[in-house]
């Protein structure tokens, strides 16, 4: 089998030695082949992605379960939340220094403190989270005040058509319609999966649109402002769709989340 | 771009022997940052401390698309160089010392009697081929997520899942690749100066005739 291996080794550049091989640049081309192959796998991956998909992400949920290191949340699609920030850092809001202020079009325009917040009624859903990134977490229960009954509080304006959303990291945004502000399953959040809201979940506050991709609910909700019309948020100035009906928008069909 | 042979004495006193030409080498390190910068806005896109820590999410975005659609470059730029054009011929061509050099690596048999190879070895001609075609196989699936309008709904669902599982193994490989450098001083001095000692290419890559 090595009877190409050289016996002497003294002179490894001389020409003269028999290269019975051919080591380089002669044989057959199996990179080529390999580098082909790779290339047809991969279309073949995106062909077979669907069926492949629901395979593994049953199989990564009952593994996530069972998984105490907490390593296949890092796996693609291994289950759990995201985190997703657009700005470097976010400032931290406790009971004492978090405000919520709605404005705009209304008569009696407010700040809330979060024990302002928590004294109002709460309303508790348990729905699946969807981003419109692809990942889904089942089963969340958010708790909060509906919006609607603090766009009832302030008295909003006839001439109103929609709310703004405004955050304290300070610059994210969303925007919804005044007749989607007023859903029944459209809160302001202050507790997620029967705990208080953690800051990187967006606490103390965050808003919470059920029927819709996850970047409507806006986190570290710090203003409420009813507008005249609609103004895109800051992913929908980058190509989002404002309407984001979760599996009728952003060209997806997940499932609905309820 | 052909080698030179007037090349200085190596630190061990022995006389170097030219293994890349500039160009060879400039390649390798435009891609080696290029690739650099994708895995780690990769990763501050996915690994939830990373993105905690960095934030900044639309900037990450744009540096990983530019970066990954940047990356296949350098290698085409290097087609025009006559000593790339020829290492990449030695890589794509296998002979029979290959396989055995691949038989020897898959029991674990690391001495050099048994591990024969040309300029490059079976395992760095394997490598090289799958890294072109998964990057490529990265760039398609990317691209097929960046412009959405353009392909349908079920294929970019496809692609995501291909690019988040191949990316994956791609940090893995390249973990493996990094490792193997890091294992072998000369073969980085090769990489970075040019040159590498005649006794370790005698000793790693004894069918090589430069």
């Amino acid at each position: 089998m090595n009877s190409e291996r050289p016996e002497s080794r003294e002179r490894p550049e001389a020409r003269e030695q028999p290269d019975e091989a051919a080591p380089d640049g002669r044989g057959r081309p199996i990179g080529r082949r390999v580098f082909l192959g790779t290339l047809g796998l991969g279309a073949l991956g995106v062909a077979a992605a669907p069926g492949l998909q629901r395979g593994l992400e049953s199989f990564l949920a009952g593994a996530s379960d069972k998984d105490p290191t907490g390593l296949t949340g890092l796996l693609p699609n291994g289950g759990g939340f995201r985190y997703y920030s657009v700005t470097s850092s976010v400032p931290r809001k406790s009971a004492g220094t978090y405000r919520l202020t709605v404005d705009g079009l209304v008569d009696r325009p407010r700040a809330y403190t979060l024990a302002d917040l928590r004294a109002l009624p709460q309303t508790r859903m348990v729905r699946d989270v969807q981003c419109v990134t692809g990942w889904r977490v089942p089963r969340t229960p958010f708790e909060g005040v509906r919006l609607s009954r603090l766009l009832d509080a302030a008295g909003v304006r006839a001439t109103a058509g929609a709310v703004r959303f405004t955050c304290f990291d300070g610059a994210y945004s969303e925007s919804l319609t005044l007749a989607q502000a007023r859903r029944a399953d459209v809160l302001v959040a202050l507790r997620m999966q029967d705990e208080d809201l953690g800051h990187a979940h967006g606490g103390p506050v965050r808003l919470y649109v059920a029927p819709m991709y996850f970047y409507k609910s806006a986190k570290w909700l710090s203003g409420i402002t009813v507008t005249e019309d609609v103004e895109p948020g800051y992913w929908e100035e980058r190509g989002y769709d404002i309407d984001a009906w979760v599996g009728r928008s952003n060209g997806r069909d997940d499932e609905p989340t309820n | 771009m052909s080698p030179r042979t007037d090349l200085p004495p190596t630190a061990t006193g022995a006389t170097g022997v030219p293994r890349f030409t500039r160009t060879v080498r400039w390649v390798h390190r435009t891609t080696a940052v290029l690739m650099g910068l994708c895995v780690f806005t990769a990763a501050c896109l996915y690994v939830p401390q990373l993105a905690q820590s960095v934030g900044r999410r639309a900037l990450v975005v744009t540096v990983h698309q530019w970066s990954g659609l940047a990356l296949p470059g350098p290698a085409l730029a290097g087609l025009l160089s006559r000593a790339f054009r020829a290492d990449l011929g030695r890589l794509n061509r296998f002979g029979p010392h290959d396989r055995t050099w691949l038989r020897a690596a898959l029991r674990r048999d690391k001495s050099p009697s048994r591990r024969p190879a040309g300029k490059f070895n079976a395992g760095q001609k394997i490598y090289t081929a799958w890294i072109a075609g998964a990057t490529l196989v990265m760039l398609g699936t990317g691209l097929m997520m960046w412009f959405t309008h353009l392909t349908p709904l079920v294929w970019r669902t496809s692609a995501t899942f291909v690019h988040d599982w191949l990316a994956l193994t791609l940090g893995i490989v390249l973990a493996g690749h990094v490792g193997m450098a890091l294992a072998d001083p000369e073969a980085r001095r090769g990489m970075r100066t040019g040159t590498v000692g005649r006794d370790w290419a005698r000793r790693e890559h004894p069918l090589w005739r430069p």
